[in-house]
């Protein structure tokens, strides 16, 4: 019943959520600042995916089960988009061009956000294990560099704001990290 | 066996993906959009909008009537505090290491204004007096219209951000343009010596 009930919420508070981050406003505040893009528009659009992998009708989705066991396709193509994504000069040019930003706001969610809903239910313990461990070197990787760069690597924003977004990464990257311990140490698995 | 199928699929994204990546990467040598502005101007040189420009003078000046001539490029506002600094600087020290073709006229040192509001010809003449720059071959000019200036930073993709103290932060480099009026080089800023050793290898 729960279950039933959530899937049939989902697609309307992704439909929502995506509207409302499409708002002029709402926009403008989030790509104004590099953390805020990076590191909150972009999780909302991957949300706004996530949501919508509950809305698939049933067949498609075991159809797509099947080209896609333990969502390893799943982990594949979202890493791939969300690479794309975490290119300086990409979130500059969804700023400054208006077709990457139409590219963002389809593919990201449908590309990463849907991708990653629909594998996670089907991924065991080894593919969680190293999809998590690889975003969490990522966040570290990447917020190492945005901390220490003495020069700016995106056009459009300023280099205290990139220090921030570093910041805010290396925390992130050990909440994810800690979660995944506690899960470890505390959790229950129920599939191998 | 949907564990071959799963590792066909991954394989097809792989690929794809890796594909998409080299392009939007220009083959792994461009992670910022400042080295792919310049990557993108060697490859393919942006002709330079014609656009009016008012001068320390006070005259007008249009960008085609500098076609013929190899022009140095920086982008400015007199306000500034930091880069600009560095730019008016090195722009001084070239007027010396570059004398002989500034004075025949083979080249040219242009300072752009991006704040014409506040940067009058005035402000425009101190700004170059301030770093004892001279009259030979260094003009100082701002845009007459919004358009033009839109279309200048457009064009030379410089990307100007209010840094929420009343300044702005950009990226500032100098850019070459060739006497056929496309913008042909970007250089860094800060080393005015390989600026003045490149431009001795281009002039004629």
């Amino acid at each position: 019943m729960r279950i039933a009930g959530r899937q049939r919420l989902a697609p309307a508070f992704a439909a929502v959520l995506f509207a409302a981050l499409l708002l002029p406003p709402a926009r403008a505040w989030l790509e104004g600042r590099m953390s805020l893009q990076m590191l909150v528009q972009i999780p909302l659009l991957i949300a706004v995916g996530w949501l919508l992998s509950a809305a698939l009708p049933p067949r498609l989705g075991e159809g797509i089960a099947r080209w896609n066991q333990h969502g390893i396709s799943s982990v594949v193509l979202a890493s791939l988009a969300g690479m794309f994504w975490m290119l300086p000069r990409s979130l500059d040019a969804a700023i400054g061009e208006p077709w990457m930003a139409v590219a963002k706001f389809a593919s990201v969610p449908l590309l990463t956000g849907l991708p990653l809903g629909l594998g996670w239910p089907h991924m065991g313990f080894v593919v969680r294990g190293v999809f998590l461990l690889e975003l969490i070197a990522t966040f570290f990787r990447l917020g190492w560099l945005y901390l220490v760069s003495p020069v700016r690597l995106c056009n459009s924003y300023l280099l205290d704001d990139q220090q921030r977004s570093g910041e805010a990464m290396l925390v992130i990257g050990s909440l994810i990290l800690a979660g995944v311990m506690i899960k470890l140490l505390w959790g229950r698995f129920d599939s191998t | 066996m949907p564990i071959l199928r799963t590792l066909l699929a991954s394989a097809l994204l792989l690929a794809l993906g890796g594909a998409v990546l080299t392009v939007a990467t220009d083959g792994f040598h461009a992670f910022t959009s400042e080295t792919a502005r310049r990557l993108a101007v060697r490859r393919d040189p942006p002709p330079v909008p014609a656009v009016l420009l008012e001068t320390q003078s006070g005259a007008r000046l249009d960008l085609a009537e500098l076609r013929g001539r190899w022009v140095l490029v920086d982008f400015i506002y007199t306000r500034c505090l930091t880069w600009c600094l560095a730019l008016g600087g090195e722009f001084a020290q070239l007027q010396d290491q570059l004398a002989a073709p500034l004075a025949d006229g083979r080249l040219v040192l242009l300072s752009i204004s991006f704040d014409p509001v506040h940067d009058t010809p005035a402000e425009l003449a101190a700004y170059r007096q301030r770093f004892r720059g001279r009259d030979g071959g260094w003009i100082v000019a701002r845009p007459t219209s919004e358009d033009g200036l839109r279309q200048l930073l457009r064009s030379f993709g410089v990307t100007v951000v209010p840094d929420g103290m009343g300044g702005y932060v950009h990226n500032a480099a100098i850019q070459v343009v060739d006497p056929q009026g496309r913008l042909v080089l970007i250089l860094d800023a800060g080393n005015p010596r390989a600026v003045a050793q490149t431009m001795r290898g281009k002039l004629p």
